[in-house]
C-alpha cells in the first residue's frame, strides 16, 4: 500500500443515553466500536453500512466534530485526537466535508461567491486577489459559471447547490475530503452529474477521500476500496474488485444479494434473506453483533468479539465461520 | 389476458398555481391487470404520488381537481363516484401505502388498535375479533412476537417494523389494488428485500394487484412485471420490464438507466464515467406546453420536439414511446 494519509486505529465513540422503561435508567450507546483502517494518499474508501451502523459518527469524530472515547487519528502522521486549540484548528483545514443535504448545509444569508470563499479568508490562504481568483477558478472546476456567484443558495437547482458544497470543500486544498452521503438527497439523473464531477476531481487532483454511502451502486462506481460495518464495527474491508466478487463476512454476502440492481445478470443470483432487524446498540451483549440474524451463527459467536482477520493480502473480516 | 382491474384513460390532474392553472398530470392512459406489479417511474415531481392520489380520489381540492379523463375500477369510473362511495373503495378494494410511514400512523395508539379500527369500520368485526384477527396481520408481514408488538406504539417499532405495519394496515381488508409510494425508501437493503418479498408473497397468494411507485430503476427490476416511465405529468415510455429496461426506446429511459451506478457482478478494473442527463426537470410553468418537455435536455433533440408534443406510439414487444425519434441512443425519426 501507499503511505497512509489517513490512519484510524480502535476508535470509540459512545453517546450517553436514556433507555426505554426501566425507569429511564442511562445507558451507552456504543455509536463505534473499535474501527480501524488506513486510507492510502489519493485513494477512495467507501464506507459501507446500514443506518445507525456509525458511518457519519466515524466520521465526524475522525474529523474532531464530536469527541471520541478513545482511539487514534493520525492525518500525515499527526495525531488528531491529541491535539488542542489553535494547533487543532490549524490541522482540521487539511481535512473538509461534503454533506449530504445540500440546502442545509450552506449559509442562506451569504451569497454563492463568498460561500467558497469564507475558508480562504477564515485560514488566511492567498492575498485577497488570489482568494478572489481562486473562487473563480473553483466555480469552473465544479462547473458553475463564474457570474452565478452573485447568487443566494435558493436560487440554485439541489444539484448546483451541491457543486457550491464541493466548491467549498476544495477551496483550502485539503489533504482528505469526507463525503458523507453526498448524492443521497438528489434526484437520479443529477446525482450523476455530481458523482462525475467527483470522479474527475478525484483523478486530476489526487484527491483523498473517505466516501460515506449507503448505496452499494455509488460504492462500487466510485471507491478504490471499501469497508462495511455493522453495529459500529468493521465487518469486512477489501477491495473494490474483491469486495464486489468475493465478499466472506456473512452480513456482506446478505447486503450484496439484497441490492436491487437493473443488471440483468444479477436477476438471478441467490438472495440470501435475513429475518428480524439490527439489534438495539444501546449496552449491547457481548460477542459478534451480526450473531442474531446470521444464517452461520454458532453458541461461541455470542461468547467473544470475533477479531479482525488478514484473510488475504488486503482482505480483512471479523468472523470465525470463515474459512471452516 | 383477462379484463384490467385498473383502466387510467387520459388523466388530467390540474392545479392553481402562481403560474396559472398547471396540468401536473397531463394525459395519463395506462392499464392494470389482477395480481399483475406495475412500477411507476420518473424524477422526482413528474406526477408519480400524484397519479396514486387522484386513484385513490383524494387530490387535494382546492387547489387541485381530476380536470379530464377517467379512472375505471373494475368496470366503475372513479371519477364520477361519489364521496361516500369513494370512502367505501378505500380500504376495501383499493389500499395504499404513503411515502412516509411515520407520519401516516397514529402516535397515540398502539399499532394492534390501529390496524383492529380499520377491520372493525370496514369489515365490522367486533372488539375481539378485530384484534385477533390484527394480530394474525402482524404476524403475516412477519414481525417477530406479534402478540406483544400489537400492544406497541409506533415510535417503540423500528422504521422497518413500522413500514411492515402500514402494509398490515393497507392489506387488513384484502384490497384488490394496492398502491405502494416508496414503500421502501427509508429502508436499508437488507429490510427491503424483506418488505419485497413480503409482498411478492401476498400477491401471488391474494391476487393482488400492485402499483409500485419508485425513483429506483433496481427496484422496477425487481419486482415490477410492467413499466410506465412519467416526466413532467406525461407518460414518457410504458412496456413489460424486461423490455423497457432491455431495449429503453426513450432517450429520458435510455438516461434514467445510464445514469445510475448499478451494482454488477463483473467489476470492470476501469470506471467509465455516467450517462448524465444535462439540466434539470421543467418548472412548473412549462407543464402542458404543446411540445416535448424533455427536448431541453435531450441529445436527439430538433424542431421537431418543439413544434407538438408526441403521441405515443408502439414500439418494440408490447412497448409504447411518447417520442419523436425514439429508437437505441437516438437514432430513429418518425
Ligand atoms: N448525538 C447523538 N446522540 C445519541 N445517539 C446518537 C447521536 N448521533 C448518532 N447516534 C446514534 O449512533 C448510532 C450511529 O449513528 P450514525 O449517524 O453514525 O449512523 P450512520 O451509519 O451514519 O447511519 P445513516 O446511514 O442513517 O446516516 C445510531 O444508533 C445513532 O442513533
Ligand atoms: N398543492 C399543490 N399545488 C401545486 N402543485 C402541486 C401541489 N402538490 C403537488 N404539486 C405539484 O404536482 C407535481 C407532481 O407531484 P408529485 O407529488 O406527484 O411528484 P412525485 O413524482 O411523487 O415526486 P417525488 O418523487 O418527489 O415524490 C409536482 O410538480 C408538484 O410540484
Ligand atoms: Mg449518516
Ligand atoms: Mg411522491
Amino acid at each position: 500500500m501507499t503511505e497512509a494519509m489517513l490512519a484510524v486505529e480502535d476508535l470509540v465513540v459512545r453517546f450517553a443515553v436514556k433507555r426505554e422503561g426501566l425507569f429511564g435508567k442511562p445507558g451507552q450507546l456504543h455509536a463505534v466500536d473499535g474501527v480501524s483502517f488506513e486510507i492510502g494518499r489519493g485513494r477512495t474508501l467507501g464506507l459501507v453500512g446500514e443506518s445507525g451502523s456509525g458511518k457519519s459518527t466515524s466520521a465526524l469524530a475522525i474529523a474532531r466534530l464530536i469527541p471520541a472515547v478513545s482511539g487514534r487519528v493520525h492525518l500525515g502522521g499527526i495525531d488528531l485526537l491529541g491535539l488542542e486549540g489553535e494547533v487543532l484548528r490549524d490541522q482540521r483545514r487539511r481535512m473538509q466535508f461534503i454533506f449530504q443535504d445540500p440546502y442545509s448545509s450552506l449559509n442562506p444569508r451569504l451569497r454563492a461567491g463568498a460561500i467558497v470563499r469564507e475558508p480562504l479568508d477564515r485560514l488566511g490562504i492567498g492575498t485577497p486577489a488570489e482568494r478572489t481568483g481562486r473562487v473563480d477558478e473553483l466555480f469552473t472546476e465544479v462547473g458553475l459559471r463564474p457570474e452565478q456567484q452573485r447568487l443566494f443558495p435558493h436560487q440554485f437547482s439541489g444539484g448546483q447547490r451541491q457543486r457550491l458544497g464541493i466548491a467549498r470543500a476544495l477551496a483550502s486544498k485539503p489533504d482528505l475530503i469526507i463525503c458523507d452521503e453526498p448524492v443521497s438527497a438528489l434526484d437520479v439523473a443529477v446525482q450523476a452529474q455530481i458523482l462525475n464531477l467527483l470522479a474527475r476531481l478525484q483523478r486530476d487532483l489526487g484527491l483523498t477521500c473517505l466516501f460515506i454511502s449507503h448505496d452499494l451502486g455509488v460504492v462500487q462506481h466510485m471507491c478504490d476500496d471499501v469497508a462495511v460495518m455493522y453495529m459500529g464495527r468493521i465487518v469486512e474491508h477489501a477491495s473494490r474488485r474483491r469486495l464486489f466478487t468475493s465478499p466472506r463476512h456473512p452480513y456482506t454476502q446478505a447486503l450484496l444479494s439484497a441490492v436491487p440492481s437493473a443488471d440483468p445478470s444479477r436477476q438471478r443470483r441467490e438472495r440470501i434473506m435475513l429475518t428480524g432487524d439490527p439489534p438495539s446498540p444501546i449496552d449491547p451483549a457481548p460477542g459478534c453483533r451480526f450473531a442474531s440474524r446470521c444464517p452461520m451463527v454458532e453458541a461461541r459467536c455470542r461468547a467473544a468479539t470475533p477479531g479482525f482477520r488478514e484473510l488475504e493480502a488486503g482482505h480483512w473480516a471479523a468472523c470465525r465461520r470463515i474459512g471452516e | 389476458m383477462s379484463a384490467p382491474v385498473l383502466r387510467v384513460r387520459d388523466l388530467r390532474v390540474e392545479f392553481d398555481t402562481r403560474e396559472g392553472v398547471v396540468p401536473v398530470i397531463d394525459g395519463l392512459s395506462f392499464d392494470l391487470a389482477p395480481s399483475q406489479a406495475l412500477g411507476l417511474v420518473g424524477e422526482s415531481g413528474c406526477g408519480k404520488s400524484m397519479t396514486a392520489l387522484a386513484i385513490m380520489g383524494l387530490v387535494p381540492s382546492p387547489p387541485g381537481r381530476i380536470a379530464e379523463g377517467s379512472i375505471e375500477y373494475a368496470g366503475e369510473d372513479l371519477v364520477t363516484a361519489g364521496d361516500q362511495r369513494m370512502r367505501d373503495i378505500r380500504g376495501n378494494e383499493i389500499s395504499m401505502i404513503f411515502q412516509e410511514p411515520m407520519t401516516s400512523l397514529n402516535p397515540v395508539y398502539t399499532v394492534g388498535e390501529q390496524i383492529a379500527e380499520v377491520l372493525r369500520t370496514h369489515q365490522g368485526l367486533s372488539r375481539a375479533a378485530a384484534w385477533a384477527h390484527a394480530v394474525e396481520l402482524i404476524d403475516a408481514v412477519r414481525i417477530p412476537l406479534p402478540d406483544r408488538r400489537a400492544g406497541e406504539y409506533p415510535h417503540q417499532l423500528s422504521g422497518g417494523m413500522r413500514q411492515r405495519i402500514m402494509i398490515a394496515i393497507a392489506l387488513a381488508c384484502r384490497p384488490k389494488l394496492l398502491i405502494a409510494d416508496e414503500p421502501t425508501t427509508a429502508l436499508d437493503v437488507t429490510v427491503q428485500a424483506q418488505i419485497f418479498d413480503l409482498l411478492e408473497g401476498l400477491r401471488a397468494r391474494t391476487g393482488t394487484a400492485l402499483i409500485l411507485i419508485t425513483h429506483d430503476m433496481g427496484v422496477v427490476a425487481e419486482v415490477a412485471e410492467r413499466v410506465v416511465v412519467m416526466y413532467a405529468g406525461r407518460k414518457a415510455e410504458e412496456g413489460p420490464t424486461s423490455a423497457l429496461l432491455g431495449h429503453p426506446s426513450h432517450p429520458y429511459t435510455q438516461g434514467l438507466i445510464a445514469s445510475v451506478p448499478h451494482v454488477v457482478d463483473e467489476v470492470p478494473r476501469e470506471r467509465e464515467a455516467l450517462t448524465e442527463i444535462p439540466g434539470i426537470v421543467p418548472a412548473l410553468a412549462e407543464f402542458g406546453k404543446d411540445r416535448c418537455l424533455f427536448a431541453p435536455r435531450c441529445g436527439s433533440a430538433d424542431e421537431a420536439c418543439l413544434r407538438a408534443r408526441p403521441p405515443e406510439a408502439p414500439w418494440g414487444e408490447g412497448q409504447g414511446v411518447a417520442c419523436w425519434h425514439p429508437g437505441p441512443a437516438g437514432s430513429g425519426s418518425r
